[in-house]
């Protein structure tokens, strides 16, 4: 009896914010998937809710969608790439290196920009890579050439490795404090070199860090379109862009829904990925 | 490489990540204060003169009224739906606690875009206008999760015994967690309240989708910056966002710090 009451304290519990989650959210996952097939009568502007290929038709013959996806993805990838190589001596220093004082500090450091404005970050940069931006004047002072990365795919490249690198030293910082000092000192007495020991005891143990921070990386450049609009220049289109300018501009929904789909797609197949690696072993 | 090298090069690296991360938020902070109408290094003049512009200006102050009020009921509505999700979750199996947490994560693991364009099908297909109310439930939505991993995180480290003290004296359930779960939470409830207040207050992607012709905070500097108008504006409502989203942070912290160590 009282274990049914227990449950049902449970159930009732739980049933608010489950309710609102299945409602808004898989709701919307749900219809996501229905105006995929949908389409937008060319005349009227008017969604008719016809059951269609049309739409992935298109996506899958017009190569710009095709571009503009491996783009996308591509970027993605390196952008997860450069986070990783960029986070390892300071997550090294922060996890193994200094006292907890000073690691309180860093880590509150290393969070504080990915909780203050994402808009103000990108800004950030426009004024750093600027022609008559911060970044050339370090470079005339120094008596360097000057740069002109503004409005190009290396300042996308440059702006999302800096948004979201905190979200790649997180995890690493954690699984670089979980390995135990006695590992490394075992290897390094059994006459290991410093890298030998990096190399087969430290950089092993890390991996599934690198692949927890890299879910992140890789999915929120994914999803963006913000970066590519305000730092980006002609050939920077993600599939974002071309989601936010046909809900937006054209009002075609259906399309938007249907090119979104291979978001889904690659998010989902790179978390299976990286759970091989042990992504989700820390949680 | 001789050890004392290796280590040079290490905290020489880190310094350098560290200053790639902070040393940008710098230089915005500092171009709220430049006295010029066209952003150009290194500023000449400061002046204080585009704050009291930014002020007297109807649309940033509409735009403000707009974000702080659909921030604040998302994150009241977030905070009863985290909390409950957290209280309710708790002392299930661990595969059940697994699979819940995944599913109030989705909003905001999934690509923004998706959640965006996910939400506007949803009530495009329902017919339901994009005013204000679509703005606060997609909001309420993606906060829920910030909630319910700091109240979560209270939960584990809360003795059990607490709460079964409560039941063996013969309190309701529901006394027992109005008179001793919840004021336990309560630290952690509200510096969630206010992560979730920064995230929603600071969100612009899933905005655009769900907002119609209702304009928050983030949506004017996207469109001010996108169209290269009214930059010293930007300026400074870039630094204000800065300060309001930093500020609770720093206060969650130390509210989450001294819960703690209760």
């Amino acid at each position: 009896m009282t274990d049914r009451r227990k449950l049902l304290g449970h159930l009732a519990l739980l049933l608010p914010p489950f309710g609102w989650l299945t409602v808004f959210y898989l709701g919307s996952l749900f219809a996501l998937l229905l105006s995929a097939f949908w389409q937008v009568d060319s005349m009227s502007g008017e969604i008719l809710h016809e059951w269609t290929l049309d739409n992935f038709r298109i996506l899958a013959t017009d190569s710009t969608y095709r571009v503009i996806a491996e783009r996308t993805i591509g970027i993605a990838v390196l952008v997860t790439i450069t986070d990783i190589i960029l986070a390892w001596p300071l997550a090294y220093v922060i996890a193994r290196k200094v006292g907890p004082r000073m690691k309180l500090v860093l880590l509150v450091l290393v969070a504080l920009p990915l909780w203050s404005s994402m808009l103000a970050r990108i800004y950030s940069w426009r004024l750093i890579l600027g022609h008559d931006g911060v970044l050339n004047w370090f470079l005339r002072t120094a008596g360097l050439p000057e740069q002109s990365f503004a409005f190009t795919n290396v300042a996308l490249w440059i702006v999302f490795t800096y948004l979201w690198l905190p979200f790649m030293l997180m995890p690493l910082v954690s699984a670089l404090e979980r390995i135990p000092a006695s590992l490394p000192d075992a290897a390094g007495d059994m006459g290991a070199t410093p890298f030998q020991t990096f190399r087969t005891v430290i950089f092993p143990l890390a991996i599934p860090g690198m692949a927890a921070g890299s879910v992140f990386t890789f999915a929120v450049t994914l999803g963006e379109y913000v970066t590519p609009m305000l730092v980006g220049g002609a050939g920077s289109e993600f599939i974002g862009n071309v989601v936010y300018s046909n809900v937006g501009v054209s009002g075609n929904i259906p399309f938007a829904a249907a090119y979104s789909m291979i978001l889904l797609v690659v998010v989902g197949a790179y978390m299976l990925l990286a759970r091989r690696f042990g992504a989700f072993d820390g949680a | 490489m001789s050890g004392s090298m290796r280590n040079l090069a290490l905290w020489g690296a880190a310094s350098a990540v560290l200053a790639f991360l902070l040393l940008p938020l710098l230089i915005v902070l500092v171009f709220a204060f430049d006295a010029s109408s066209v952003q150009v290094w290194p500023i000449h003049s400061f002046s204080l003169k585009w704050f009291y512009a930014t002020w007297a200006d109807e649309e940033v102050r509409s735009a403000l009224l707009v974000s702080l009020e659909v921030a604040g009921l998302a994150t009241l509505l977030a905070s009863v739906l985290g909390t409950l999700a957290a209280v309710g979750m708790n002392g299930l199996s661990s595969r059940a606690v697994q699979v819940g947490s995944f599913f109030l994560t989705l909003p905001i693991a999934l690509p923004g875009v998706l959640t965006g364009i996910a939400m506007n099908s949803f009530f495009t297909a329902l017919e339901i206008p994009f005013t204000m109310v679509t703005l606060v439930i997609a909001h309420t939505t993606f906060c829920t999760v910030v909630i319910y991993s700091n109240v979560m995180a209270r939960l584990r480290r809360l003795p059990r015994s607490l709460l079964e003290a409560a039941q063996d004296m013969g309190a309701t359930p529901f006394r027992g967690f109005a008179s001793i779960t919840l004021p336990l939470l309560s630290g952690s409830i509200v510096s969630g309240m206010l992560l979730a207040f920064a995230l929603s207050f600071d969100e612009v992607i899933v905005s655009t989708f769900t907002s119609g012709s209702e304009t928050t905070l983030p949506l004017w500097i996207f469109g001010a910056i996108r169209l290269g108008q009214h930059m010293p504006e930007v300026n400074v409502v870039v630094f204000a966002v800065v300060a309001v989203t930093l500020l609770p942070i720093i206060l969650g912290q130390k509210l989450a710090a001294s819960a703690s160590r209760e």
